[in-house]
């Protein structure tokens, strides 16, 4: 065995007074090899990313290493004095973050930001500097290299700002990578790229990557050694297959049952009364447009028709831009469309005028995305969820009773009413949500990626909600996601969506089974650890 | 909220400051029932020099004690009146432009723009002078020109507001747009326009005294404003004259700042200055 890369032993990170725990990481020891990859695992708050930043030297104000080591080329990083941790930063520890959008300079050009990085450590002249981005702009992959070292970050897609995050990391050949969740924010078949491109580029450089993430897809992708996270203790630590297949300690293999499996359930009869019916819709977005710009048009929605059966549930599967969210939001018409028609029980709500539609609002219900922008903070829970009801001209006590009841049915408890949302936690909330939206007794639920901001396990408590509710109230749900193994464990059929056209719409089983288009087929082979799913599958 | 501002010590001397004056405005009647305007003794005598004229007498042998207590009463109730007034004009008027956008919006805002185009003090002095000064007179002067930040403020904020997915969610709900903004939006507003509202009572406290420093003053109104301009003759013979009334603004002023600076902290305690954990 070599020398490893980098060996922390006992790394304590304390947390300040106030806070729910003593600290943040505690008695973490582990070792990188020279060009491995080892992922970091845990649900949000395990710690995983303090240790990064710990290593890193950027811990926020009020957070302190306690105690250990952390022996990076035979120095402790911990205890290095600023002005060397300055020197090491960038040169022979490098750092790429969840968010592209916000870790780049929004006011400097591509290139200027990467050749930032050789003048923090004086390193060649100008001209060979932008000799370097330009060479390394293209090693990430990306296209037209003369063009995008102009270019500034908002003019980049996310994975294109992600590659550049990675050109300025690789820029002065680091020994040590660490990445903190840099695919999370990004499309499947973006991230499988990104992935790839992280695997190659480690191949050729031979560095070490710490590789930090909540999704056990990706570990399967990438991870030579894991270490699994929970409250800020290491719980279970070994070589990737080891872990995957036969995980030790009970949490890691809660996590593991957690994760939406490409395991389809079982086909169920479909009703035929449709519940919502779109009819060759539009909706197109101008944007710009002056004197001597031409208009620039995005067709959010072109000319979709799908149904959803009363009693079903339909996946709407796509990438970020597909137009999918767009959809959603017209189907409860948060979104006028420009043209076509969407008929619930019926009536086309897409034609109604204002003061027609508050009359109508409560046929279709909405679970938004983030838990923590859907509640108004300065509302209790009761009158978030009595709020539409009373407005329908439901008397006040019988609304809240009937909101009460729900909140027993979601599985909270009638004395979560009269609190205020930030005594919840996400997925509390993400229940919370999904009691106001039953509360109005809709023929339609709108899911808009309703459990996409969850960690995997509350993801499953949710989704396990939603499919007991399924079947206890026949609802109809149109469920919105960009992950699809989240819409196979609870859709019935499934229509996937791409630049703001429907490409396909079939059956779970005909969607996973035998795609027909050759996009379903790419979004498919991109879900993170496809081969390891299928194995898992095969051994059970 | 509350336990955070009381840890804060610079707002906490400030509600001291600002309890006293208000005590010494309320009491001003009963400590001087003779009220401000009425000669006590020879003019021009310097503070301590009578038993029971602690801060002298003025010009024409006023007691100063008293005087100051008046202008306490007359500092104050400007200074609220007017910042209501100018908080029932600014915050409908932004919330109404933020909510709705489009030309509501462009309406309101080019209306506010004609506000701020023209300087805050000429303006005052302007309308003080078309409607003669009285207390009623200076209040609304000083509202008119105090509102349009308020506006602005209010505007940027339920913009900000109303494209949180709660406000979708009580669309989706069937609640009227008017009644969004009520109850969903605004009170998600409340704590900026609390800390500014705290800001600009102290500003029109000196918008006031300003006024009546150039003898725009409400005439049968003691003002600390007043005193000064009056006592700016005799400065280098008399300097308690101005002294004092100047201290008295001066330490008001900075207790309302001081208790809007410790709002702030309070109401949004990830902006407030880091080691105050």
């Amino acid at each position: 065995m070599t020398q490893p890369a980098l060996s922390i032993e006992n790394l304590s990170i304390g947390l300040p007074e106030g806070a729910d725990r003593d600290f943040a990481v505690q008695n973490l020891s582990f070792a990188i090899e020279k060009g491995k990859i080892l992922c970091v695992v845990g649900e949000s708050g395990s710690g995983k990313s303090m240790t990064a930043n710990a290593l890193m030297g950027l811990l926020p104000p009020g957070v302190t290493v306690k105690g250990g080591k952390a022996v990076f080329e035979g120095q402790d990083v911990l205890t290095l004095p600023e002005t060397e941790k300055q020197a090491m930063r960038g040169e022979r520890m490098a750092m790429i973050f969840q968010e592209p959008m916000t870790a780049l300079n929004p006011l400097m050009r591509i290139g200027d930001q990467i050749a930032e990085v050789f003048a923090a450590h004086n390193r060649l002249t100008a001209p060979e500097r932008r000799k370097r981005a330009l060479a390394l702009i293209q090693e990430v992959g990306l296209p037209d290299p003369e063009k995008i070292i102009r270019a500034y970050p908002f003019q980049l897609s996310g994975g294109q700002r992600q590659r550049a995050m990675i050109a300025m990391a690789l820029a002065l050949e680091p020994k040590l990578l660490i990445a903190d969740e840099p695919t999370t924010a990004l499309d499947v078949t973006t991230q499988a790229q990104i992935l790839k491109l992280i695997l190659d580029l480690r191949e050729q450089h031979g560095m070490a990557v710490m590789f930090i993430t909540h999704d056990f897809g990706v570990v399967a992708e990438i991870a030579d050694q894991v270490i699994v996270m929970q409250e800020g203790k290491m719980v279970e630590s070994g070589a990737a297959q080891e872990v995957l297949v036969t995980p030790k300690h009970p949490y890691t293999q809660r996590l593991l049952d957690a994760i939406p499996t490409g395991k389809l359930p079982a086909a169920r009869a479909l009703g035929t009364v449709p519940a919502l019916e779109i009819k060759s819709l539009r909706k197109t977005y101008r944007t710009g447009g002056g004197l001597f710009k031409p208009v620039r048009e995005v067709h959010a929605v072109d000319n979709v028709s799908l149904s959803v059966a009363r009693g079903e549930v339909l996946g709407l599967v796509g990438e970020s831009g597909s137009g999918k969210s767009t959809l959603g939001r017209t189907a409860v018409r948060l979104v006028t469309p420009d043209s076509g028609q969407v008929l619930v029980g019926g009536v086309d709500i897409a034609a109604l005028s204002e003061e027609e539609l508050r009359k109508e609002r409560h046929k279709v219900q909405m679970v938004f995305q983030d838990p923590y922008a859907s509640l108004n903070p300065r509302q209790k829970i009761i009158s978030a969820i009595t709020g539409g009801p009373i407005t329908r001209g439901i008397p006040r006590d019988k609304a809240e009773a009937r909101a009460r009841e729900l909140l027993e049915v979601v599985g909270l408890g009638a004395d979560a009413a009269n609190r205020y949302p930030h005594e919840f936690s996400g997925g509390q909330r993400q229940r919370i949500g999904i009691a106001r939206a039953l509360a109005m007794d809709p023929e339609l639920i709108v899911a808009d990626e309703a459990v996409s901001a969850l960690d995997v396990s509350i993801q499953a408590q949710v989704l396990d909600l939603l499919r007991d509710l399924r079947s206890r109230l026949d609802l109809s749900i149109l469920f919105i996601t960009h992950d699809l193994r989240v819409a196979a464990q609870l859709c019935d059929r499934i229509a996937v969506m791409q630049k703001g056209k429907l490409v396909e719409i079939g059956t779970v089983h005909e969607i996973f089974q035998s795609p027909k288009q050759a996009y379903t087929r790419q979004l498919l082979a991109a879900v993170p650890g496809a081969d390891w799913q299928r194995d898992a599958v095969a051994t059970a | 909220m509350w336990k955070r501002f009381r840890t804060n010590i610079g707002a906490m001397i400030g509600v001291g400051i600002l309890l006293a004056v208000i005590l010494i405005a309320l009491c001003a009647p009963l400590i001087y029932p003779h009220g401000p305007w009425q000669m006590v003794q020879r003019p021009f005598l310097p503070p301590m020099s009578v038993d029971g004229l602690p801060l002298g007498t003025d010009t024409l042998g006023r007691n100063v004690a008293a005087q100051l207590a008046y202008g306490a009463q007359v500092s104050l109730l400007v200074g609220l009146v007017s910042t209501i007034v100018a908080l029932l004009i600014g915050v409908p008027l932004g919330a109404v432009a933020g909510f709705y956008g489009n030309w509501v919006d462009e309406g309101a805002m080019r209306f506010t723009e004609f506000f701020q185009t023209i300087p805050n003090f000429a303006l005052a002095i302007v309308l003080v002078a078309i409607f003669e000064p009285s207390l009623a007179s200076i209040t609304l002067a000083i509202a008119i020109v105090s509102w349009p930040p308020v506006a602005r403020l209010v505007r940027a904020e339920v913009m900000s507001v109303r494209k949180r997915e709660f406000v979708d969610a009580a669309r989706l709900a069937g609640l009227s747009r008017p009644k969004i903004l009520m109850t969903q939006v605004l009170p998600n507003t409340v704590s900026p326009i609390i800390v500014m509202a705290s800001l600009m009572v102290a500003t029109a406290i000196l918008l006031e005294s300003s006024l009546s420093f150039l003898g725009l003053g409400d005439p049968n109104a003691m003002s600390w404003g007043y005193m000064i301009g009056a006592a700016r003759t005799v400065i280098r013979t008399s300097w308690w004259l101005s002294f004092f009334p100047g201290i008295a603004i001066v330490l008001t002023v900075l207790a309302l700042n001081l208790i809007g600076e410790g709002l702030n902290d309070a109401l949004n305690p990830h902006l407030s200055r880091k080691g105050r954990a």
